[in-house]
């Protein structure tokens, strides 16, 4: 009797099958979602449609774009290893007070919005900012004394304010699991404290150095919402010609190529930064011994520390503070009075976000693109629930197919935002799909760009469930369903909030995809704020800067909450 | 009662457990003895549903199990790392498998409340398992098991992870908390004082295959081979030939011997082992039969007596016997061994095998 009922059972109970099982449907969406619209563009060149051939494309179109690409990466990259490694110094080596809050707020440009970021430079640095309205009313000056925006310095520094804190975790984390005693092996052999530091704490900082810095290059490469607002029209990367060829001047085929030229770029990126993170992980020999942080002692130290802390602080807190100050502070002449500065504290913005003002040139009231974000974001959050978790447990299937699947899966972070809005308007703008759909579109968008980060947060949860806990809740008596509800669900809890908070943020907060899908009738937030900004009028402006402060606010509530439930000895990220 | 039936389990392409057969009748604690990697912890998972074997039987009674899923058997197994759930308390914990029984909420409450008592952990029914000491989270692994009342309660290595003086102040209670309960019980340990603390019968497992089942007395008096004997450290093992039966005479790298065999005689010219226990060696006044000499080489004082080593010949480079009074190094010392105290063994494994 049982010999004839087991084969069938097996078979449910192969590996493979259950990892065919749990693909399916992720499957089926990333190769609908992602790998069509790819696809559309490789096809987009050899459609004779378009009347497009190789042979009119004038290489400067592709070169001149690349070559500004490169140029800002390589210098935004270089910069921010300037602020990170010696931020990476003092998180490893020193406790002062303030470094909780300080770690926290590196935790901060990870998930805060683009738009956010160029809105809180705006409110400090641009022409309505902080610094120049109060050099205006010092030295009463006519015109803002300091050009920030439109500069290039602005992308710069907005790049080292998003990535110094990659480094600085990166590097940090490396630094401080480093054994000391290997440092003062080379000491007792006859190094010099510089000696040993170039000998040995270097090369083994280097692996995760090189990985923090082609990961910082990749995001600068890619870097598209703050070189559009902060950067402007002269500063043409990659992304930005993109949108603009595609989306002003209606040469698809140009942005297709480019493209194409993009996704090569950002995979080849991607490809060597995997080699270097599997290749250079040396084994530590013993258990390791580390030193704790400790307070810095003498003069000079001190003096360092001091300065780095204050750099860092105002680095990542000045425009943000200054955005939210902006935001609630009146200090512009009110309409038609002209030179006659309204002065004070006013909560007139956000009151006008709920006013769908005439003469503006939305459709709707800012409170409505809020809405369709918030509509936009939950949908995306379930989505990305539902398929990481799928994800997650065919991932925990031993089976060869997952060294197939996984990569295919991981290949949206290596594409970037805009490569997929224009392969989804190339592909689904057209029969039999069609404007309409366009909204259903967004969330699957923002869902292709967040499900790495989800898989990434969600797979290692479920790894480190451990098999015995769902074995002894079986022998208790535990249907297998049961199991999952009594034993999977409530571990993957912490990680399941975690991950649908970095589903909402980056719903909330992408721009690339959505400049794109968008459609006026359902902004959302980010494109209101853009659209907003470069608006003349205190009212537009106050009205972005409110905006870009709730965006804000939403990000760092969701930072407090994962740090709150973060599994204890684990990094955020 | 419990009937494990010709199992027979692979383990990545390579046999782990070979037609294994055995019994575990009510109120009967069982102990299943073995190196690690012996399968003991696969054998309990196949017993407790857990995992399949390529093929056997799992019979309760006249019930056939295979087809029974694990949550369906009602096996109480206590797995080696405890594996407590961490997101619930001690009492919470308790309570799972009577709540995946549907018991009413008031006889949970006080099953839970009884099974803290049974444990002496009856304050700590709120803490979280994660804040208990190694010794806690032991009692609580097993109040959890045996709270649902199973047919059988499995225990798997239960104190391996502790330290020697809270194992055997765990292991006393561990006997108290299954002599008051009844249930029957396979334990499973590498340890083999353990096993002779716990058990009614005791089963060794080795190579995938039961070598020797019985209480723990038998394994001493008559292990059914040399592997056996040199698993439980029982003494001296010399390979020799048997020369002649009446009486049975071998010829070893000691010399001739004349031994006695618990199992169906041997026959002439047979190769054997011959298990000498260091405590059985006698002082030789006059030359008499299993005569043995040979020089100290090492010495150590254990209490109630002196371990001394010797050597023999270059065959026999160390034999181990017990005496009353301590010896010089490098003296020679004559011993003798009564016929009937040098067991005559079949050879098993060359485990401990001198010569």
């Amino acid at each position: 009797m049982t010999s004839q009922t087991r084969p069938a059972r097996r078979w449910i109970k192969s590996p493979t099958w259950r990892a065919i099982l749990f693909w399916v449907v992720p499957a089926a969406f990333l190769g609908f979602f992602f790998y069509q619209p790819l696809l559309a563009l490789f096809r987009l060149l050899v459609s004779p449609d378009w009347g497009f051939s190789l042979v009119e494309l004038d290489w400067r179109d592709l070169w001149e774009p690349l070559k500004f690409t490169l140029f800002q990466a390589t210098l935004s990259t270089l910069l921010t290893l300037m602020v990170g490694i010696p931020g990476a110094w003092l998180f490893s080596h020193f406790t002062f007070p303030g470094k909780k809050t300080l770690k926290l707020l590196t935790t901060l440009p990870f998930i805060l919005p683009t738009v956010v970021v160029a809105a809180g430079f705006n409110a400090l640095l641009g022409p309505r900012g902080w610094v120049n309205l109060g050099l205006m009313a010092l030295v009463n000056l006519d015109t803002p004394p300091v050009q920030f925006l439109n500069t290039f310095g602005a992308i710069l520094v907005a790049h080292v304010f998003y990535n110094s804190t990659i480094i600085i975790r990166v590097v940090s984390n490396a630094w401080s699991r480093q054994d000391i005693r290997l440092g003062q092996a080379a000491r007792v052999l006859g190094a010099s404290p510089w000696c040993a530091f170039r000998e040995v704490t270097l090369p083994l900082l280097w692996p995760s150095i090189l990985a923090g810095t082609l990961l910082v290059f990749l995001f600068n490469f890619t870097s598209f919402g703050v070189i559009l607002m902060l950067g402007g029209p002269q500063f043409t990367t990659l992304e930005v010609d993109i949108y603009i060829q595609a989306l002003h001047l209606l040469n698809l085929p140009l942005a297709s190529i480019l493209s194409i030229l993009q996704l090569v770029c950002t995979l080849g990126i991607t490809v060597i930064h995997n080699r270097l993170s599997t290749r250079d992980e040396l084994p530590q020999t013993h258990r390791s011994q580390t030193i704790p942080p400790r307070r810095p002692t003498h003069g000079w130290e001190r003096l360092v520390v001091v300065i780095l802390i204050v750099t860092l602080f105002t680095l990542l807190v000045s425009p943000l503070a200054a955005l939210a100050f902006r935001s609630v502070v009146k200090l512009d002449p009110d309409r038609g009075e002209r030179g006659d500065i309204q002065q004070g504290f006013t909560l007139q913005y956000y009151r006008e976000l709920w006013v769908n003002r005439t003469g503006s040139l939305f459709y709707v009231a800012p409170i409505e693109a809020a809405k369709n974000s918030l509509v936009f974001a939950l949908i995306t959050i379930a989505l990305t629930m539902v398929l990481g978790l799928l994800v997650a447990y065919a991932l925990r299937q031993k089976t060869a197919l997952n060294q197939v699947l996984d990569p295919l899966m991981m290949l949206p972070l290596g594409a970037s935002a805009i490569t997929l809005g224009l392969g989804f308007i190339l592909f689904f703008n057209r029969p039999p799909f069609s404007n309409f759909t366009f909204p259903i579109l967004l969330p699957i968008a923002h869902s292709l760009v967040a499900l790495p980060f989800v898989v990434r947060t969600l797979a290692p949860a479920l790894q480190s469930i451990p098999q015995s806990l769902r074995n002894a809740a079986r022998v208790l008596g535990a249907s297998p369903l049961r199991v999952w509800w009594e034993v999977d669900l409530p571990l993957m809890a912490p990680s399941l909030l975690v991950s649908a908070i970095f589903a909402l943020t980056i719903s909330l907060g992408e721009f690339g995809a959505t400049t794109f899908l968008t459609r006026p009738e359902y902004p959302t937030l980010p494109i209101a704020i853009y659209r907003y900004i470069s608006q003349p009028g205190a009212l537009n402006y106050g009205q972005a800067l409110a905006m870009s402060t709730l965006l804000m606010l939403v990000c760092a509530g969701g930072i407090l909450i994962m740090d709150h439930f973060r599994m204890p000895g684990k990094d955020l990220f | 009662m419990l009937t494990v039936k010709q199992i027979d389990k692979n383990y990545e392409g390579r046999p782990l457990l070979r037609a294994v057969n055995f019994e575990v009748a009510s109120d009967e604690t069982v102990c299943l003895l073995g190196a690690s990697g012996s399968g003991k912890s696969t054998l309990l998972r196949i017993i407790a549903g857990l995992e399949a074997a390529e093929s056997g039987e799992i019979l309760w009674d006249d019930w056939i199990l295979s087809d029974t899923p694990a949550h369906q058997r009602n096996f109480g197994l206590m797995f080696q790392d405890y594996a407590l759930f961490p997101h619930r308390t001690v009492a919470e914990n308790i309570a799972f498998g009577l709540r995946m029984q549907n018991r009413p909420k008031d006889e949970i409450k006080a099953k839970v409340h009884a099974a803290l008592e049974t444990i002496n952990m009856a304050g700590f029914a709120d803490r979280k398992v994660t804040e208990l000491s190694g010794g806690e989270q032991q009692r609580v692994a097993l109040a959890r098991a045996l709270a649902p009342e199973p047919r059988l309660l499995m225990l798997d290595e239960p104190l391996g992870a502790l330290d020697r003086a809270l194992r055997e102040q765990l292991s006393h209670e561990l006997r108290r908390i299954l002599r008051e309960t009844g249930i029957p019980a396979i334990y499973v340990t590498h340890d083999q004082e353990e096993a002779f603390a716990i058990a009614d019968r005791l089963l060794l497992l080795h190579d995938g295959v039961i070598l020797q089942s019985g209480p723990p007395h038998e394994f001493f008096r008559h292990p059914r081979n040399a592997w056996v004997a040199g698993f439980f450290g029982l003494g001296n093992l010399v390979a020799g030939t048997v020369t002649g039966l009446e009486p049975l005479t071998l010829t070893t790298p000691l010399g001739l011997i004349e031994a006695h065999s618990d199992n169906p005689p041997p026959q002439v010219g047979e190769k054997k082992t011959l298990l000498f226990r260091p405590g059985d060696a006698l002082p030789v006044t006059n030359p008499a039969v299993n005569a043995i000499s040979g020089i100290v080489i090492d010495q150590v004082f254990q209490g109630e007596n002196y371990r001394l080593t010797l050597k023999v010949n270059d065959d026999v480079p160390s034999f181990e016997i017990f005496t009353k009074e301590p010896a010089a190094i490098g003296a020679e010392i004559k011993i003798s061994f009564n016929p009937n105290d040098v067991l005559c063994l079949n050879q098993g494994e060359s485990h401990d095998l001198i010569a």
